[in-house]
């Protein structure tokens, strides 16, 4: 039981680290940014590349991928989604899916199908504690995230620029008649949310071994789901669905077969927006950051 | 018994009062005019009787039927409906079609009959384009009905969701600032128009700023500031009221001055 | 007349493509709806149609009407919950739909899983696939000019005005999920009956979006544009096939990025005129919030003066002549609960 309530920690806050991305675009432009589950992708792809080919150590590989990732992310928000501010709807969220399917499909002409192995660049250690065992990568993503989400903390509350953001999620408006520039804020959004995919994108290729061009969807979706879960456009919210995502997953497959494990986010994605669509700590809204 | 009555209504968002303990009545075939300065809670208020927002507390009650148990479209179903303070028409449709989408809750054709274009279903379409043609004209709307209706001047837009709005048979006509950014001449026309209405049995709640308008017209004035109804009567009382006078132009003097 | 096997096959393709372009439309370009997973629906009357017809003999046309009918139950079950809210969450509904079904395509046994379906009988022919095209678009013609397209396309302009107008707007929404859906169901049938083997991934989430470029590409909210672009799109890889390898390899490289340019550059499509609307929307839009930025500067300032007036003295000088002026700019007239009005309109509005 303590073992799946680490499992589900860990898986959790993964899920959370891209949950935020998506809580925080959607808080300062009320839009689901469809190509963040790509972006999770590129900064995996960007980590793989710097350890292996450039032979960097691990923090400095995660530096380079949630670089690389901020700055694609903050292009992505350039090209498809800035001219588009005052248009419907409709046509930022075409931009949007469209840039998406862009990127998977760009990643797949550049790097080829094939799922890549993540080489370690650290000595993996296991530690049974009992029937409890946790190793390296269990320690790695949980102090990472935690690490980032107080970083992430600090930065919206404290920073300028985080009050800026707070700002312009509250009302765009009257945050750039007080002197706020909001295409600056919602780029500098990009950027953290970006780089946080990124982050999640390096651990979760590390842990699985596995990095391909595809493998943005069922997480996107899954960080999607946990936003909406802990109420979209909410930052705490979005660290709590996704450790209870995570959890609920984990929970499931101990109880259910392991193919159940996508339609378990699903149904609770379901569930969610059949029975409080605003989430656990939709209140929050007012908020939004 | 009054068309339109709120008891004690409250709303209030992220903790600010928006409307506070409102109680309003409104009798058949009356013009109500609410009054009170921006951010007074007075189009929050339209959207309370409309159904867009539920009252924390209170009760409004249209024909002695409490409006919660209604969703917003059975609202207008049941003969209540509005004009929106800033213009909000169907901008890709025509004039026509925006008049005929008032008409819809009157109507009955369903998706086979349009498929298979049976003759009662013709039928109604065609009423239905009639009724909205002389719509279109008891409004003193005169331009191409088969134009988009975003590219109607401002005044025209406004004549336009007038005239969508009669479509739907409403007993009450909720009208919120019908002349703003108008032209007195399109405030005299506008003026007019409203009266028309009234005189043709409808019951109006309005909001107007223009305060010649509403004095002139209205039966009764309702001022709310704050969320607050401060006073309520005849044009004459309300002008007269202190507390009126204190909200509307207290600290207003002082801005001119 | 003699047609190729090969141009014939095109136009049987072109003639489902059409089907599937026409009816995505309905939901995406008349109610405004992104809907992501329409291949799915298809996928669902195509295997319905083959398992139908090759396991328990049934005739084609039941088949073909059973898999339109499992098809708008699938709609009705993924839309009810969705279409009441905001139409990010049809989009990633759809989405995630389409993932589940292909899964469960995949992990089934009567559907063959992952080795296919065989074994369906060839009965489809470009007759009987154009005269379904051609009926569908007749039918949308009736839809689109009636007081059911009326409502979907008021809808789509301006939800919180088509409330106010009385329209059921979750029913419209669903019902028209509900006969695209249907329609694609159907298309999914004559593709079984045409290629006599189906395979999950024919119908994965890069269909939908193949279908969805279609209709983007042709232009929503119209009636040519779907069917333009699915003649274009169903075409143009063929043209290209041995052109430029590339192009064709990564073929859905090309479609994201229609997706984006053509929301830049032209977001009525080819022949739009339906929606050429999404751009005048665009500027009736930015007018809007230009005037509440004016406002809110108005009532900005007006705060600023009162807050300068109180510390000096106040000489209430109170005619009606003067009430009556100021009313005119009483949009300066309070500040601090800016929030019931104003804010208030934006809550409706989102």
């Amino acid at each position: 039981m303590l073992q799946q309530v680490v499992n589900g920690l860990t898986l959790g806050s993964s899920y959370a680290l891209i949950a935020l991305g998506y809580t925080m675009v959607y808080g300062v432009l009320r839009l689901i940014n469809f190509a963040h589950g790509e972006i999770y992708m590129v900064g995996a792809f960007i980590g793989l590349m710097t350890s292996q080919t450039a032979g960097l150590p691990f923090a400095a590989a995660m530096v380079v991928a949630m670089a690389g990732a901020a700055l694609v992310g903050v292009v992505v928000e350039k090209i498809a989604y800035r001219p588009l501010r005052k248009a419907p709807r409709l046509a930022v969220l075409i931009s949007a899916i469209g840039m998406s399917i862009f990127l998977r499909n760009l990643a797949l002409a550049l790097m080829g199908p094939q799922t890549r192995a993540f080489p370690i660049p650290f000595e993996v250690k296991r530690l049974n504690l009992g029937r409890l065992r946790i190793n390296s990568f269990d320690v790695l993503i949980l102090l990472t995230s935690v690490g980032l989400m107080i970083a992430l903390h600090f930065l919206v509350q404290k920073t300028k620029i985080g009050k800026a953001m707070r700002a312009a999620a509250e009302d765009k408006e009257t945050a750039s008649l007080m002197g706020i520039s909001v295409n600056r804020v919602i780029a500098f959004t990009f950027a953290i949310g970006s780089a946080l995919a990124a982050a999640a994108g390096v651990l979760i290729g590390m842990n699985f071994n596995a990095v391909d061009p595809s493998m943005g969807m069922m997480p996107g979706l899954k960080g999607f789901t946990a936003a909406v879960l802990g109420g979209v456009g909410s930052i705490p919210g979005a660290m709590l669905g996704g450790i209870l995502l995570g959890m609920a997953e984990v929970m499931g497959i101990a109880l259910l077969k392991s193919e159940w494990r996508d339609a378990i986010a699903f149904g609770i994605l379901a569930l969610v927006l059949l029975v409080k669509p605003s989430g656990i700590l939709g209140r929050n809204l007012q908020e939004k950051v | 018994m009054p068309v339109l009555e709120l008891r004690n209504v409250s709303k209030s968002f992220g903790g600010i009062a928006a409307v506070r303990e409102v109680s309003l009545s409104i009798e058949q075939g009356a013009i109500l005019g609410l009054i009170g300065p921006n951010g007074a809670g007075k189009t929050t208020l339209f959207n309370l009787v409309t159904g867009i927002y539920t009252p924390d507390s209170g009760e409004i009650l249209f024909g002695g039927r409490d409006l919660a148990t209604l969703r917003p479209h059975e609202i207008t179903d049941s003969g209540l409906a509005r004009t929106f303070q800033n213009i909000r028409l169907f901008g890709q449709m025509t004039v026509l079609e925006n008049v005929m989408i008032g008409r819809h809750c009157r109507t009955k054709a369903g998706v086979l009959g349009a498929i298979l274009g049976i003759p009662g279903v013709r039928k109604e379409e065609a009423e239905t384009r009639k009724r909205c043609l002389e719509l279109l004209d008891f409004v003193g709307l005169d331009v191409d009905p088969d134009e988009k209706a975003s590219n109607l001047s401002y005044g025209q837009q406004r004549q336009l969701e007038i005239a969508r709005a009669l479509a739907t048979d409403p007993e009450l006509l909720l009208l919120d600032e019908p002349a703003a950014g108008m032209n007195p001449q399109e405030t005299n026309e506008t003026t007019e128009l409203i009266r028309r209405i009234r005189d043709a049995g409808k019951t109006i709640l309005l909001i107007e700023h223009d305060m010649k308008m509403v004095m002139g017209m209205a039966d009764r004035v309702a001022v709310l500031d704050h969320g607050v109804k401060i006073a309520e009567g005849t044009p004459e009382e309300v002008q007269r009221d202190p507390a009126v006078i204190r909200a509307y132009l207290g600290d207003e003097a002082n801005v001119v001055a | 007349m003699m047609i190729s096997p090969y141009y014939y096959q095109l136009l049987v393709i072109a003639s489902i493509n059409v089907i599937m372009a026409l009816s995505l439309n309905l939901v995406t370009g008349c109610a405004g709806q992104l809907s992501l997973g329409h291949a799915a629906f298809m996928g669902i009357g195509a295997y319905t149609a083959g398992i139908l017809t090759s396991v328990y003999g049934l005739s084609f046309a039941v088949a073909l009407i059973a898999g339109g009918a499992m098809a708008a139950l699938f709609g009705l079950l993924v839309g009810l919950p969705t279409l009441r809210l905001k139409g990010d969450y049809l989009a990633i509904a759809t989405l995630g739909f389409g993932e589940i079904i292909r899964v469960s395509i995949l992990n089934m046994k009567v559907t063959g899983g992952p080795f296919g379906l065989r074994g369906i009988s060839k009965q489809t022919n470009l007759t009987i696939a154009a005269i379904a095209a051609v009926l569908v678009y007749w039918t949308m013609t009736r839809l689109m000019n009636s007081r059911f397209g009326r409502a979907l396309t008021a809808i789509r302009e301006d939800e919180v005005a088509a409330v106010a107008m009385g329209i059921d707007v979750t029913r419209h929404k669903v019902l028209a999920f509900v006969i695209s859906a249907a329609w694609a169901g159907i298309a999914g049938g004559l593709f079984a009956h045409w290629f006599r083997y189906l395979h999950p991934s024919s119908f994965a989430f890069s269909a939908s979006v193949e279908i969805l470029s279609m209709v983007v590409l042709g232009g929503m909210g119209s009636l040519e544009g779907p069917v333009i672009g699915a003649a274009v799109l169903t075409y143009a890889p063929e043209l290209l096939r041995g052109v430029s390898d590339f192009v064709s390899q990564h073929r859905m490289m090309f479609y994201g990025a229609l997706l984006v340019v053509m929301m830049l550059v032209r977001p009525q499509g080819l022949v739009g005129t339906g929606l050429n609307g999404l751009r005048v929307s665009k500027f009736r839009r930015s007018r809007g919030l230009e005037q509440s930025g004016i406002d809110m500067v108005r009532r900005r300032f007006a705060s600023a003066m009162k807050r300068a007036q109180r510390k000096g003295s106040p000489s209430p000088c109170v005619v009606n002549e003067q009430l009556a002026d100021l009313a005119v700019r009483s949009g300066a007239g309070s500040s601090g609960t800016g929030v019931a009005g104003g804010g208030g309109e934006e809550h409706a509005g989102s």
